[in-house]
């Protein structure tokens, strides 16, 4: 215990020093938040198993270390980053180092007027107010230690405004490398997604480290959609495998705005998302989708809540987890249907394949349903390759590397086939086809 | 081409296969004709090289080589194609992904260049004609959602796209109307050359009308008990199995 105590003062401390490096830019409403963070941080203790929300995701390791908040971008040539782009991806591309945002690195294309691609710390300058408006509205730091921690560090990030009616064609690419150089730092990318009414876009959020080192990402996202809006939001998490990953996504859905979430973890030694929801009008459609696939000593964990707070709201919760030699899954999936939201249909799935014998999960899917005119339902399944496909494609002369890799190309396919974007779809389909050949 | 030699299986303890020999040579067709129970497919299943069986005794030797000691999709590619009694589905992997993948393994195997894309298209096309398969079946899962005769088809289908040297049809008769029948039947026997080898099992000698076997044989409680010409199937027809059964000393469960 003394211990965790030990790392919030080392947090604490660290905080001091920050405050000190900001120097002038230490007012406004951003540092207003930073100060009532750190104070939320010092009163809210860090989860343990025996928190039900953390029940099957021990982050003990991750207060083993005393991580350094990152304090700057490490210098990358374009030539350390192509691995990490998608040939055939149009769109702007912003590269963030270290949680921060590198402008010789990044790629911006011409944007209609009224959209709004650029760094969060350029956001404070230029397009205070919208910032203002939305920032932190939704990501409640009072009762969330990591967010608190996120909120009081602040400093760059995302942040994309796309008006009224504007839609955008290309997905944004965000992409979110870590190059520690040895160090254990501290990445916090906090990012800020609006989008007004009757607009659409495509974004990637993409996390990726240049070194198989032990660092510790704690990303938030806050998203508003406004009225009929669109967004299609894909994460592919690709850090280290012994990184630690904590990432929370919140969603704020005004009426009739469509969400979709797809959530591609295959990196991180501990890797914990909160992907939450919230439809605080009518007509509202939100489709969770997700995939994970896990090897060696891996934990993943996804805890989900859709509220539907309103009538007449559609969601689809879907998600598929891969999960091999001693790996670990947690899925904990909420469907909250308040007392008004009559007409509410909300589906949820988690579907689960081990490929090894000590391999496990833990699934949880939770309806709370107060409306009495609704259609739920859910569902989770655990189970292994199926041995009558896996003969029968052998007796085709199909090797049992292949035939796996077949498989359980077969048992992603219906999550990643609404994946929209080409590249990223081919992309993973090559990883799935792969990753788990024995040879 | 195929020589079974005084083989004995086990499945979960139990003995099913009690000492079967039999040799096949190149260009034969042989019947295994036999009730249920007899050990028909596990026979099948056997030479395929499915793991749950467990050989322990006797040998299979085929094309010279020790069967036993090759796994699944080396017995395929060596030549050995067996058609499902139950043909599985496998949600998510299309048809056409199937057999791309296998066709291009087996010319792997055998040191030959993959077929491209147009390559593979105009063969798949051909061997769908033969079989009277609508195209939209290629772009569907493996046999998800397929009628019965579908099913029989699509096996009978991807035997003829992988033009296998000993064909093995477990009781593909099983389910078909008669016209079904009688288009699997010809794309079998458009597979027939003397280069090749066939083995029918089957229930019924209704399929033996339409593929003409060399030697029939039956199977009753693990062992061949009989063998003779194609008119053997024609006595099984009028007479039954009894008679057999009667011949065997142990008696019969029914």
């Amino acid at each position: 215990m003394n211990e965790v105590l030990d790392i919030k003062n080392w947090y604490l401390e660290n905080f001091k020093g920050f405050e000190n490096s900001l120097n002038g830019a230490s007012s406004g409403f951003i540092h207003q938040l930073r100060k009532k963070a750190i104070r939320s941080f010092e009163d809210l203790n860090f989860p343990t198993t025996h928190d039900e929300e953390w029940k099957y995701t021990n982050i003990a390791p991750l207060l083993m270390h005393n991580f350094i908040p990152s304090g700057k971008a490490t210098n990358l040539s374009k030539g350390d980053i192509t691995k990490f782009l998608f040939d055939d991806l149009n769109g702007s591309l912003l590269v963030f180092v270290n949680g921060y945002y590198v402008n010789e690195l990044s790629d911006l294309r011409n944007l209609p007027k009224g959209v709004v691609v650029q760094n969060f710390a350029s956001a404070l300058k230029e397009n205070y107010s919208i910032v203002q408006k939305y920032y932190g509205k939704y990501a409640d730091y009072k009762n969330h230690i990591f967010t608190a921690l996120s909120t009081a560090f602040i400093k760059d990030g995302a942040f994309i405004y796309v008006s009224d009616g504007k839609i955008l064609n290309d997905p944004i690419h965000l992409l979110f490398i870590t190059s520690t150089k040895n160090d254990k730092i501290l990445v916090q990318p906090r990012n800020l997604f609006v989008a007004g009414k009757n607009s659409q876009f495509k974004i990637l959020e993409h996390y990726v480290s240049l070194d198989e080192d032990t660092y510790f990402t704690n990303s938030v996202t806050e998203i508003f959609t406004d009225e009929n809006a669109i967004v299609d939001h894909i994460k592919l998490q690709e850090e280290s495998k012994k990184a630690f990953h904590i990432a929370r996504m919140e969603v704020n859905q005004e009426k009739s705005s469509n969400f979709t979430s797809h959530l591609i973890s295959l990196g991180g030694g501990i890797a914990r998302n909160d992907i939450n929801s919230r439809f605080n009008d009518e007509g509202g459609e939100c489709m969770l989708n997700g995939l994970f696939l896990t090897s060696g000593t891996q934990l993943f964990d996804v805890h989900s809540m859709i509220d539907h707070a309103k009538p007449l709201c559609n969601s689809h919760e879907h998600y598929k987890g891969i999960l091999d030699d001693k790996s670990r899954g947690v899925f904990n999936g909420k469907v909250m249907v308040r007392r008004d939201a009559q007409k509410t249909n909300a589906f949820q799935e988690n579907n689960n394949i081990l490929l090894s014998t000590e391999a496990l999960i833990n699934t949880k899917p939770q309806l709370e349903i107060f409306a009495d005119d609704v259609k739920c339902s859910h569902g989770a399944t655990i189970g292994q390759l199926d041995a009558d496909s896996m003969f029968y494609l052998k007796s085709r002369g199909i090797p049992e590397d292949i035939a796996r890799g077949i498989l359980i190309h077969a048992f992603a396919s219906d999550v990643i086939k609404y994946i929209k974007i080409d590249p990223i779809r081919n992309y993973l389909e090559n990883i799935l086809e792969n990753k788990f050949n024995k040879n | 081409m195929l020589e079974i030699k005084d083989l004995h299986v086990r499945i979960e303890g139990k003995e099913i296969l009690k000492g079967i020999n039999l040799k096949v040579n190149t260009g034969e067709i042989h019947a295994i004709m036999g009730p249920n129970g007899s050990g028909k497919s596990t026979l099948a299943q056997v030479l395929a090289g499915r793991e749950e069986y467990e050989v322990t005794k006797g040998e299979i030797i085929f094309k010279g080589k020790n069967l036993l000691k090759l796994s699944p999709e080396d017995r395929a590619r060596e030549g050995i194609f067996l058609a499902f009694q139950y043909p599985v589905e496998i949600a998510g992997v299309s048809n056409t992904n199937l057999l791309k993948t296998a066709l291009n393994e087996a010319r792997k195997y055998r040191g030959e260049e993959e077929l491209d894309a147009i390559e593979f298209l105009s063969l798949i096309k051909e061997k769908m004609k033969l079989l009277e398969m609508d195209q939209t079946l290629l772009n569907r899962s493996v046999n998800e959602g397929f009628s019965g005769g579908e099913k029989k088809k699509n096996e009978i289908f991807q035997m003829a796209a992988l033009e296998p040297t000993l064909a093995i049809l477990d009781e593909t008769d099983s389910g078909l109307d008669i016209d079904a029948l009688r288009i699997v039947a010809n794309g079998v026997n458009k597979l027939i050359s003397p280069e090749r080898s066939t083995i029918v099992i089957t229930h019924y000698q209704r399929l033996l009308n339409y593929i003409v076997p060399d030697f029939v044989h039956v199977l009753y409680k693990g062992k061949i008990v009989k063998s003779g010409g194609k008119d053997l199937a024609l006595e099984l027809e009028n007479k039954g199995y009894d008679w057999l059964k009667e011949k065997n000393s142990e008696p019969v469960k029914s």
